[in-house]
């Protein structure tokens, strides 16, 4: 079999070989809940570090607003905008080719860092079940890393399946959990009153309330990854928002039944630290039922976040390498299983290495700067989308109502939780800021003259209003 | 306009290019851990009194740390590590100087980039 790699796709025997479309709503409910659902499971819980516990609760709705928004200004654009790299497909369309390198890079940065975040979670996790002398976690992520790695290296379909039914599980054990405390009654297994007191629930007062920002977000962060999934998408106009907006619903049913359940088990000084607060409010119950099935729930949680996490960065990176933003080697399509199995190869040796460098809580923060600024991009993105092409001026699968409202909203808390970050995690932001600035640098002044000008603009749109 | 045609890039160069992007992804990430700029900036306000009721406990969380496996004395430093929200300003402002400069060169830049995609896509039909 002869495969000659052109700058778009694969080509086999002359014929073009590109993704497959073969996912629907349920597949994009999976990506994106399985992307994020592990956030319940551990990290959300960092809010009450920096806040307290009614603080991690008021981060949970304001950071659902927030989500929201996203969800709904993503599904807008996404759905007019269906091609692999989500946001930066948007990005290259609305605002231009160095943002849209930029975003590439948001995506495959916050994706990666969460795929590590998840490994080491998973790792820990199985030490600490096995309660072992000198087990370490190391074996646990190498091998999770490149078992899922391989899965999606073999079909989207199978991959999304897998993620739909341990995303399913997790979920499940999360609404068990709940109904198996008598979440109706106080005092018997739920000490809400005892735990979270007048003199406790804001520690820091409202700046903790601020600085829990940091980690509300969480709760939600990669819900946005559903539109990775736009050209693999039977029906995207419909799917991709369908998909998005019941995920988020979901999740923030989700959010609120666990910040419930740990706020009325643990001490907030415990629930802050802790890297399983599910799997702890499981053993607090005094169940070995509900203590096993939340183990095994992190686990799945955290292997479904894995799995949906490399199919996006790697969508992310082929989609760079598909428009000569990176080398073009990057954009092959695997002439078999129709999956950018470079972008998959290359991007795993990164995500081991970082898996054995960095710890969780900063694979976290690694992974929510990159988040943040997407999203200050995405705010700022969805009022030149429709200054440029204004309402019946093309068509739009969905639009999202309460322009410009919903981004508006956006663009403040990402201001607000810049600030959260800045207190406690400052220096971070920092350099991660100059890295993206300089990498800018490299590609506006360099790397952008092998890109073809004209040819990046794919929609069969008209020319934007003001140029 | 003349339809704008892109060097070849040898492979050595994309080499290079994939190279030097690597490069870049393990400073930005792995430099602040190594310079100690990542994690939080937490300290432990320690206290000579190591009791639940010192550490600000009620009888409710005494019993759940014990049931968690913790003493007074070994919950200490989880209870008593605590973030010290002190606005540094000069630091704050530097922050938001780098993450507005970045915006703006950002889209400027964009924009530029932009106009020339858009003149070579609509205005050669």
């Amino acid at each position: 079999m002869t495969v000659a790699l052109e700058n778009t796709t694969t080509t086999i025997h002359g014929d073009r070989v590109s993704l497959l479309r073969v996912l629907g709503p349920a597949h994009v409910w999976a990506l994106g809940v399985g992307i994020v659902l592990v956030g319940e499971f551990t990290g959300w819980n960092f809010s009450a570090d920096k806040g307290g516990a009614l603080a991690a609760l008021i981060v949970c709705w304001i950071v659902g607003l927030l989500y929201t928004s996203v969800a709904m200004i993503d599904s807008e654009v996404t759905s007019t905008v269906a091609a692999a790299g989500g946001q930066y497909a948007q990005a290259k369309h609305i605002v231009g080719p160095l943002m849209a390198f930029n975003v590439a890079l948001f995506l495959v940065f916050a994706y990666t860092m969460l795929e590590v975040s998840d490994a080491i979670l998973l790792g820990d996790t199985i030490v600490a079940k096995a309660g072992v002398e000198g087990l370490t976690h190391n074996s646990f992520i190498a091998a999770t890393i490149v078992v899922l790695a391989w899965l999606n290296y073999r079909g989207v379909l199978m991959t999304l399946n897998v993620n739909f039914v341990i995303t399913a599980i997790a979920y499940v054990s999360i609404v068990i959990l709940f109904f198996s405390v008598s979440p109706w009654t106080q005092g018997a297994v739920l000490k809400l009153n005892e735990l979270v007191t007048p003199g406790n629930a804001l520690p820091y007062g409202w700046i903790g309330v601020i600085a829990a920002f940091q980690f509300g977000i969480w709760y939600y962060l990669g819900i946005e990854g559903t539109t990775q999934a736009a050209e693999e998408v039977r029906s995207p106009a419909r799917s991709l928002p369908y998909g998005t907006m019941a995920g988020m619903i979901t999740l923030l049913i989700a959010a609120a039944m666990t910040w419930y359940v740990c706020a009325s088990l643990m001490p907030w000084e415990y629930l802050g630290i802790t890297y399983y607060p599910l799997w702890d409010a499981g053993k607090l119950t005094g169940s070995p039922l509900l203590e096993n099935l939340l183990f095994v729930a992190t686990l799945l949680a955290a292997l479904a976040s894995a799995n949906g996490c490399i199919n996006d960065a790697a969508r992310a990176w082929f989609s760079l390498g598909r428009d000569r933003y990176l080398p073009s080697w990057f954009s092959a399509v695997h002439p078999k299983y129709r999956t950018p199995y470079r972008s998959i190869l290359f991007l795993l040796p990164i995500a081991l290495a970082f898996a054995f460098i960095a710890d969780l809580n900063q694979a976290i923060t690694f992974s929510i700067l990159s988040g943040v600024l997407q999203y200050t991009f995405m705010s700022i993105n969805i009022m030149m989308f429709r200054k440029k092409w204004p309402l019946g001026s093309i068509r739009r699968g969905y639009t999202h109502p309460f322009h410009p409202l919903p981004a508006i909203v956006l663009f403040c808390l990402c201001v607000v939780t810049f600030f959260a970050i800045f207190l406690g995690f400052g220096s971070q932001l920092i350099a991660m800021t100059i890295f993206y600035f300089l990498i800018s640098v490299w590609f506006h002044f360099y790397r952008y003259k092998f890109v073809r000008r004209g040819d990046q603009f794919t929609m069969p749109w008209p020319k934007p209003q003001g140029y | 306009m003349p339809r704008y045609t892109p060097p070849e890039q040898s492979k050595a160069g994309q080499v290079f290019d994939i190279a030097v992007v690597v490069v870049a992804i393990f400073v930005a990430l792995w430099l602040p851990l190594k310079m100690g700029l990542a994690g939080a900036a937490k300290s432990i306000d320690a206290l000579d009194a190591k009791t639940w009721e010192a550490l600000g406990q009620n009888p409710t969380m005494a019993s759940i740390w014990e049931k968690l496996g913790y003493t007074p004395e070994t919950a200490h430093d989880i209870i008593q590590n605590r973030f010290h929200y002190i606005i540094d300003w000069p630091t704050l402002i530097i922050m938001a100087a780098v993450l507005i400069g970045y915006f703006v060169f950002l889209f400027r830049a964009s924009d530029r980039e932009y106009r020339d995609v858009i003149k070579e896509k609509f205005d050669d039909k």
